[in-house]
């Protein structure tokens, strides 16, 4: 495991979740499905038609679901379904347990059980902890934060770094 | 006006604050235990993942080195209270309340509007500071690796 003392921005990694166009710049965002703020971002990163790599940062003593989310949400990529289960969990994120999952798993045409097997797995867990202890270590304190050319926005950023993005 | 945290390699200054129970929580507290204390502004700050819902989420291995972790604020023992319920952590808050800032100030941290800025000190067995860390502005929260920082130094000094 190691520690969690401060240590630079993880590099991006072919394991990473990347979405949008591959010409824009690459922000990395840490953020928590339980997160209103972070669906926010969501929705302003997709309308500017922005590019990122997604890591989770799951605080349960704020986010009660947030764990069990972010493991749902690479338990459909393991299926291939990381982005379309990220959309249906930030579309609706006051229905976060077990059986809204499910649903969610059944919607998307995935192997339930799989799915479910999946997402209670050891490796989906250290899959979350690499991406938690990774932002703990480059000093990340809030969800979201968006790094854009390595520098932290802490919060939902504002229109001049979405600007950057654009 | 400006004010800095209490040095490393300073011993603590005699301090009391309230215990969540009605107790006190003194220097003397600070005995034969690494001790990470949390100065934070105000209980109830509008931010949306707390920096002590972080730490909650990292305590166990703080506690792993060996440390406990306090919250400190001016406010009082039942705002604390409150303010510790509504995050769910269980992360023991000691207040500042009377004489208001008091220790605060003694460990240097006290801003000028009458609260501590954000801050953390790391205290040895001894009682001595093994490491400090005073937030470049109230609003800036810091992270949860500056903690495990600390407490490698700690543990080297």
């Amino acid at each position: 495991m190691g520690g969690l003392g401060s240590a630079p921005l993880p590099p991006l990694t072919a394991d990473d979740h990347v979405t949008g166009p591959a010409d824009r710049p690459l922000a990395i965002v840490y953020a928590d499905f339980e997160c209103p703020y972070c669906a926010l971002l969501d929705l302003r990163l997709r309308r500017i038609g922005a590019r990122w790599a997604l890591r989770h940062f799951p605080v349960r003593s704020k986010h009660p679901r947030a764990w069990a989310a972010a493991c749902a949400a690479e338990a459909a990529g393991l299926q291939g379904r990381f982005w379309e289960m990220h959309a249906a969990l930030l579309a609706d994120q006051g229905r976060l347990e077990d059986p809204h999952l499910w649903e969610r798993a059944e919607r998307l045409g995935l192997d339930v059980a799989r799915f479910d097997a999946d997402r209670r797995s050891e490796a989906v867990a250290a899959r979350v902890t690499r991406d938690f202890r990774g932002g703990v270590r480059a000093g990340v304190v809030t969800t979201p934060t968006v790094f854009v050319d390595g520098v932290a926005h802490p919060g939902v950023p504002d229109d001049a770094v979405l600007a950057r993005l654009a | 006006m400006s004010v800095r945290v209490l040095a490393a390699g300073t011993p603590v200054p005699s301090f009391s604050l309230a215990r969540e129970d009605g107790g006190t929580f003194t220097d003397e507290d600070l005995r034969g235990r690494t001790t990470v204390l949390v100065f934070y502004p105000f209980a109830f700050s509008p931010v949306c993942t707390d920096q002590l819902n972080l730490y909650e989420e990292v305590l166990d291995e703080i506690r792993a080195h060996g440390a406990d972790i306090y919250g400190v604020s001016c406010d009082s023992t039942w705002a604390q209270r409150a303010f510790r319920a509504q995050l769910g952590v269980s992360i023991e808050q000691l207040s500042d309340f009377e004489p208001k800032g008091a220790t605060c100030r003694a460990f240097g941290v006290l801003h000028e509007g009458g609260f501590p800025q954000r801050a953390l000190v790391i205290v040895g067995p001894d009682g001595v500071v093994r490491w400090s860390y005073q937030a470049p502005s109230p609003g800036d929260l810091p992270g949860a690796n500056l903690i495990f920082d600390g407490l490698a130094a700690a543990a080297a000094a």
